[in-house]
C-alpha cells in the first residue's frame, strides 16, 4: 500500500516550516519535503539580523529564526525527509494528488489529500535582465554569491560592482566591504533606491557610491570578469545615447529580484498572476487547483520572513479546512484587484467570512498616500510608500461583505 | 612493426574527428593535441548546431563543401548511433515570404539535386503551414529538406574523445603548439608549452588558428578571419517550431535559424559580422547583433516571447578562411603536413567526412599504406542521465549508488550520480583542470531556466571534492575562471 498523508508540505523554508508546524498541531498527518540537505531553506545563509521582529518579537539572524523553527519541527514530531527533490505533483482528483519524489533512497510516490507548496524562489540572472558581452567567471546572483561565502567559505572576489539596490544587493555590499573585498559601486535602475532604508544606510556607511537611473548593460573580460559598461537612463528607462562609462571589477553580482518558482504548479495547471508570478489564490492561499496551497516567496516575493511564516500558517488552516469538508465549500468570491499605483497584491479572491490580509506592493513610490478600496469605503494614510517595502493591510469581514463582486486597492495622493 | 607518430592539432569537431577514424589503424600512434583544458571550447562549442542537408554549396564555387557536407550528414547517421551522440532528424524548412524567394528555393532544389541531397521538394502555403503550424502566416511556401539533423556538437566532440582514447589515441590538454619542427622538409614533431612532441605527420585542425598553425610550417598562401555569429535561447515554456525553420538564403549568409535545440529550448540565431583578423577570441555578444537577430527570427516566427523569456545568450566565431573553401591537404612543400583549414560551417555536418577525407589524404598523397586493428571499439556509452531513466532503472541505480537520487541542478534533472560519472570520464580522457563547463556539456546542468544559480555551488563542491583541490580553485571554464579567490578571510589577513 502507498503512503498517504492529509498534507505534503513541498519546501523547507520559512514558509514550509511554519506550514508543517502548524498542520501537525491542527492534527494533519503531514509530510514535509526539501530538496537540501538541510532544512531552513534560504535562510542558513542568510547570517544578517533582522529576522523575526513581528513573529518572534526579537531581532534574529536567518540561521536561529530557522533553526527555532526546526526545533518546532522536531517537538511537534512532523515527518520530514531532506535531500528529496519532488519531480511531479499530479493531480489525481480534486481529493487526491499524488507526489512523486526522488532521494538517495529511491523514486517514489505517495499520496496526499493536500499539496502546500513552499518552493520558493528564485533569482533573476545575468541573461534575463539582457546583460550582454562576454560569459566569464565572477558573474554571481547575489544568492549564489552569499551561498558561496555564508555555506561553503569561500570569496568570490575582490573588485565588486552590484546590480540592484534591493535589500539583498545591499547586504551583499556590506558583507562583501566586511570581508575586505572593495565594493566598487552599486547600480540601480530606477530613480530610488530598493531596499529599506535602514540596508540604503549600508552604503553610507562603507563610502560605497550608487548609481540611481543607471543600468548595468555589458560585461567585458577573458576569463574573468575585467570591467563593466554602466549607462545612464531617462525617466522611461531607456539608454541615454554617450552616458556610458566603465568601471574596472572582477566581480558582478546581480540582484534584479527573485520569480516565484512555480514550474511544478504550472504543469498542472495552476493559473499564474502575472503581477506577482506566483499563483492566483484565494483567502486561504488556495491555488486554481482544488487543494494545492501557496505560501512563501512562491506565492509573491515577501520581503520579511515573519509574512513568509504567517501565510505558512495560513495555508496550513486552509490544508485543515479543505480536509474537513472535502474541498472549499463554494461561495460568492469577492475578487480584489489592483488599481492605480498597485503594481501586485494577493490573495486575489475574498470571502467575507474571515479576516484577511492583503499583501501588496505600489508600483512606484509616493508621499503622503492614501490607500483606498473605493467599493467598501476604506482608506488608509500613509506619509510614504515604497515598492520595497510590502505593504500588509487587514480587511475585515464586515468590510469585505459591503462589496458585490470585486474590490479594488488603489495607491492615491492625498 | 614502427608506429607512424601523428599529431592532430586542434581537439574540435574536425580533431576529434580524425583522431577517431585514425584510431583505426594498428600502424599509426595518434596524439590529440589542445589548448584549453577540455575538447570541444573552440569554434565547435557555439553554432547552430545543425546538421545540413547539403544543398547550400555550389560544388563550382565550393567543391569541398559541396562534397563533404552530403557525404558527413549521412555519416553521422551511423555515428550518433555508435557513439550515443544526443541528436534528432527533425528536417528543415526554407521559407519563402514572397514569389520572388521562390527562384532562389529552385536554385537551391537544382543544387540539392546537383549534390546528390535526397527528398527535397518545394512545397506550397498550405503545405508549409501543417508543417510547422506555428509559422509566420504570410509564408507563401517553402523547400523542405527532410533530411536536416540537430546534435549536440560539444557532446558529439566528447563522445568521438572518449571513443578514441578508448582505442589508444592520447589526448594532450592545456598543451598549446608553438611551433612545428621541419627537418629536410619533413615535418618531425611540435614544439609546445609543454614541451617537444614527436610527429611524422602533423594535422592542423586549429580551427581560427589554423592560418597560424600552418604558417609555423611556413605555408601562408590562407587567411582566417573570424565572423562572428550571435544566438539568443530562450525557456523550455516557450513554444519553438518542431522544424528547423531558414529564411530563404542571401548570397552571404544562411540566414537566422528559429529552431527548437535538442535540449528543448527555442534558439534563434545567428547574424554574421565579419570581424578583423585579430579579434579571434571575441566572442562576447553585442546588443546590436542580438537585435538583428531578433528582428530577423520575428519575420519568420512571429510569436517571439517576452524578453523575460531569455535564459542565455551566446556568440560563436565562423573561421573564414580566403577563397572560401574548406583546405584539406597535404602541403606538398612540407612531407607529413596536412592542413585541414578554413573549417567554417558547415564543418560539424562534414567534420565525419573530413576525417575519411584525411585518412585517404594519408593513404594516397603520404603514400601509408594503413592496417587495421583487429579489436577497433566503435561503440562509446554514454553516461547515466537522471531525466532520460525510466523509473525502474532509476530506482535500480539509487539501490547500488545512492547519488543517482539526489538531484543536484533541479532545471535539467541532473543527479549527482550523472555529475560523479561525467567526472570520471573528464579524468579518462585526461582533464585536470576541474570546471563547471565541463560538467556542463556532459550532462546539461547549469543550462536550464535558473543557469546554475542553484546548482553551480553544489558542482563547485563534487569537483572539488572528486579533484582533491580547493573549492575556489574549480574554474567555470579552465585556467583564469577560478571560482573564488581564496576562502572568506583570505582579503582581511592579505590586508592585515
Ligand atoms: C555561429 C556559427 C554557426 C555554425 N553553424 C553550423 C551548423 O549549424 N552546422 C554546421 O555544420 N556547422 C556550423 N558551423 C561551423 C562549425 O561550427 C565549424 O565548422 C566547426 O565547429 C569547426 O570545428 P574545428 O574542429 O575545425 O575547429 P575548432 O572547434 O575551433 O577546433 C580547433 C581546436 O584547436 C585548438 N587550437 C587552436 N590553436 C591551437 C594551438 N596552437 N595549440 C593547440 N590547440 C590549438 C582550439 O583550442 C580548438 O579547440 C557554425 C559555426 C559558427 C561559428
Amino acid at each position: 500500500m502507498m503512503e498517504s498523508y492529509d498534507v505534503i508540505v513541498i519546501g523547507g523554508g520559512p514558509a514550509g516550516l511554519a506550514a508543517a508546524v502548524k498542520a501537525k498541531e491542527l492534527g494533519l498527518e503531514t509530510l514535509l519535503l526539501d530538496e537540501n540537505e538541510f532544512l531552513g531553506g534560504i535562510l542558513p545563509q542568510c547570517i544578517h539580523p533582522g529576522f523575526g521582529i513581528h513573529y518572534f518579537k526579537e531581532e534574529l539572524t536567518g540561521p536561529e529564526f530557522a533553526h527555532r523553527f526546526i526545533e518546532k519541527i522536531k517537538d511537534v514530531g512532523v515527518r520530514y525527509q531532506t535531500s528529496t527533490y519532488v519531480l511531479n505533483i499530479e493531480n489525481y482528483s480534486d481529493l487526491e494528488k499524488k507526489i512523486v519524489f526522488s532521494s538517495p533512497k529511491g523514486i517514489k510516490e505517495v499520496w496526499t489529500k493536500t499539496v502546500i507548496y513552499a518552493a520558493g524562489a528564485r533569482e533573476r540572472h545575468a541573461f534575463e535582465i539582457g546583460i550582454v558581452g562576454d560569459r566569464v567567471a565572477g558573474i554571481y546572483t547575489a544568492g549564489e554569491a552569499q551561498t558561496l561565502m555564508d555555506i561553503y567559505g569561500i570569496m568570490p572576489g575582490k573588485e565588486i560592482v552590484i546590480v540592484g539596490s534591493g535589500d539583498v544587493g545591499l547586504i551583499m555590499a556590506r558583507r562583501f566591504a566586511l570581508e575586505g573585498a572593495k565594493v566598487k559601486a552599486v547600480i540601480e535602475l530606477m530613480p530610488y533606491p530598493g531596499g529599506l532604508a535602514r540596508n540604503v544606510m549600508i552604503l553610507r556607511d562603507f563610502n560605497i557610491p550608487l548609481y540611481l537611473s543607471h543600468k548595468v548593460v555589458e560585461v567585458r573580460g577573458r576569463a574573468r570578469v575585467e570591467k563593466i559598461k554602466v549607462v545612464k537612463v531617462d525617466e522611461n528607462l531607456k539608454e541615454i545615447p554617450k552616458s556610458e562609462f566603465w568601471i574596472d571589477a572582477d566581480t558582478l553580482l546581480i540582484s534584479a529580484g527573485l520569480v516565484p518558482n512555480v514550474k511544478l504548479l504550472q504543469r498542472i495547471g495552476v493559473e499564474i498572476d502575472p503581477s506577482t508570478g506566483g499563483p492566483i489564490v484565494n483567502e486561504l492561499l488556495e491555488t486554481t487547483v482544488p487543494g494545492i496551497f501557496v505560501a512563501g516567496n512562491a506565492l509573491l516575493i515577501n520581503d520579511l520572513v515573519d509574512y513568509v511564516a504567517e501565510q505558512g500558517e495560513l495555508a496550513a488552516f486552509g490544508a485543515k479546512e479543505f480536509i474537513e469538508n472535502e474541498g472549499i465549500p463554494s461561495k460568492r468570491w469577492i475578487k480584489l484587484e489592483n488599481g492605480q499605483n498597485i503594481r501586485l497584491l494577493a490573495p486575489h479572491y475574498l470571502s467575507g467570512e474571515r479576516d484577511v490580509y492583503v499583501y501588496a506592493r505600489v508600483s512606484t513610490p509616493m508621499e503622503n498616500v492614501k490607500i483606498v478600496f473605493p467599493e467598501i469605503k476604506k482608506e488608509l494614510r500613509f506619509p510614504i510608500l515604497r515598492p520595497a517595502e510590502m505593504l500588509r493591510i487587514r480587511l475585515r469581514a464586515e468590510e469585505i461583505r459591503r462589496a458585490e463582486k470585486k474590490i479594488t486597492m488603489e495607491a492615491i495622493p492625498q | 612493426m614502427k608506429r607512424i607518430k601523428v599529431a592532430i592539432i586542434g581537439a574540435g569537431i574536425s580533431g576529434a574527428s580524425i583522431a577517431r577514424v585514425l584510431s583505426r589503424y594498428d600502424n599509426l600512434e595518434v596524439h590529440l593535441i589542445e589548448k584549453n583544458s577540455d575538447v570541444g571550447w573552440g569554434v565547435t562549442k557555439a553554432n547552430t548546431a545543425l546538421i545540413h542537408g547539403g544543398y547550400d554549396d555550389d560544388p563550382k564555387k565550393f567543391p569541398l563543401r559541396a562534397k563533404l557536407c552530403i557525404q558527413g550528414n549521412r555519416i553521422w547517421h551511423q555515428w550518433v548511433k555508435e557513439l550515443e551522440i544526443p541528436h534528432i532528424w527533425n528536417g528543415a524548412l526554407i521559407v519563402a515570404l514572397t514569389e520572388d524567394d521562390f527562384d532562389e528555393l529552385e536554385t537551391l532544389l537544382e543544387r540539392g539535386i546537383k549534390n546528390g541531397v535526397p527528398e527535397m521538394r518545394i512545397v506550397d502555403k498550405e503545405e508549409a503551414l501543417s508543417l510547422e503550424p506555428g509559422l509566420n502566416p504570410k509564408a507563401l511556401g517553402g523547400l523542405w529538406i527532410p533530411i536536416v539533423g540537430q546534435i549536440g556538437p560539444i557532446p558529439a566532440v566528447v563522445a568521438m574523445v572518449e571513443n578514441a582514447v578508448s582505442n589508444g589515441v592520447k589526448l594532450h590538454l592545456e598543451t598549446e603548439v608553438k611551433g612545428i619542427k621541419v627537418e629536410n622538409g619533413e615535418v618531425k614533431g611540435i614544439e609546445t608549452n609543454n614541451g617537444l612532441i614527436d610527429a611524422d605527420i602533423v594535422i592542423n585542425a586549429a580551427g581560427l588558428y589554423a592560418d597560424e598553425i600552418s604558417k609555423m610550417v611556413g605555408i601562408d598562401y590562407f587567411e582566417i578571419h573570424p565572423r562572428k555569429g550571435e544566438y539568443w535561447i530562450f525557456d523550455e515554456d516557450v513554444p519553438g517550431p518542431r522544424r528547423v525553420l531558414f529564411p530563404t538564403p542571401t548570397p552571404i549568409s544562411k540566414g537566422v535559424v528559429v529552431t527548437t535545440e535538442i535540449s528543448g529550448h527555442l534558439m534563434i540565431g545567428p547574424n554574421a559580422q565579419d570581424l578583423p583578423k585579430e579579434e579571434k577570441e571575441n566572442l562576447a555578444t553585442t546588443m546590436e547583433g542580438l537585435n538583428e537577430v531578433w528582428e530577423k527570427a520575428k519575420k519568420i516566427w512571429p510569436n517571439l516571447p517576452p524578453k523575460s523569456k531569455v535564459i542565455r545568450t551566446f556568440a560563436g566565431l565562423r573561421p573564414e578562411p580566403s577563397g572560401g573553401d574548406f583546405i584539406i591537404k597535404a602541403e606538398e612543400e612540407v612531407y607529413g603536413f596536412i592542413n585541414v583549414a578554413g573549417i567554417r560551417s558547415p564543418g560539424l555536418t562534414s567534420a565525419p567526412a573530413i576525417a575519411y577525407e584525411v585518412k585517404e589524404i594519408i593513404e594516397c598523397d603520404l603514400g601509408i599504406t594503413l592496417t587495421e586493428k583487429s579489436h577497433w571499439n566503435p561503440y562509446r556509452r554514454d553516461i547515466t542521465h537522471f531525466f532520460m531513466t525510466p523509473r525502474e532503472e532509476a530506482n535500480r541505480l539509487i539501490a547500488t549508488n545512492n547519488s543517482y537520487g539526489k538531484i543536484v541542478c533541479k532545471c535539467n534533472k541532473v543527479s549527482e550520480g550523472d555529475i560523479l560519472e561525467a567526472i570520471e570520464r573528464m579524468k579518462f580522457i585526461g582533464v585536470k583542470t576541474p570546471s563547471i563547463d565541463s560538467v556542463k556539456v556532459r550532462t546539461k546542468a547549469t543550462s536550464g531556466t535558473c543557469q546554475g544559480t542553484f546548482c553551480k555551488v553544489r558542482i563547485v563542491q563534487i569537483l572539488a571534492r572528486e579533484y582533491k583541490v580547493e573549492p575556489w580553485k574549480v574554474t567555470l571554464k579552465g585556467k583564469g575562471s577560478e571560482i573564488g579567490v581564496g576562502d572568506v578571510k583570505v582579503l582581511l589577513r592579505r590586508a592585515s
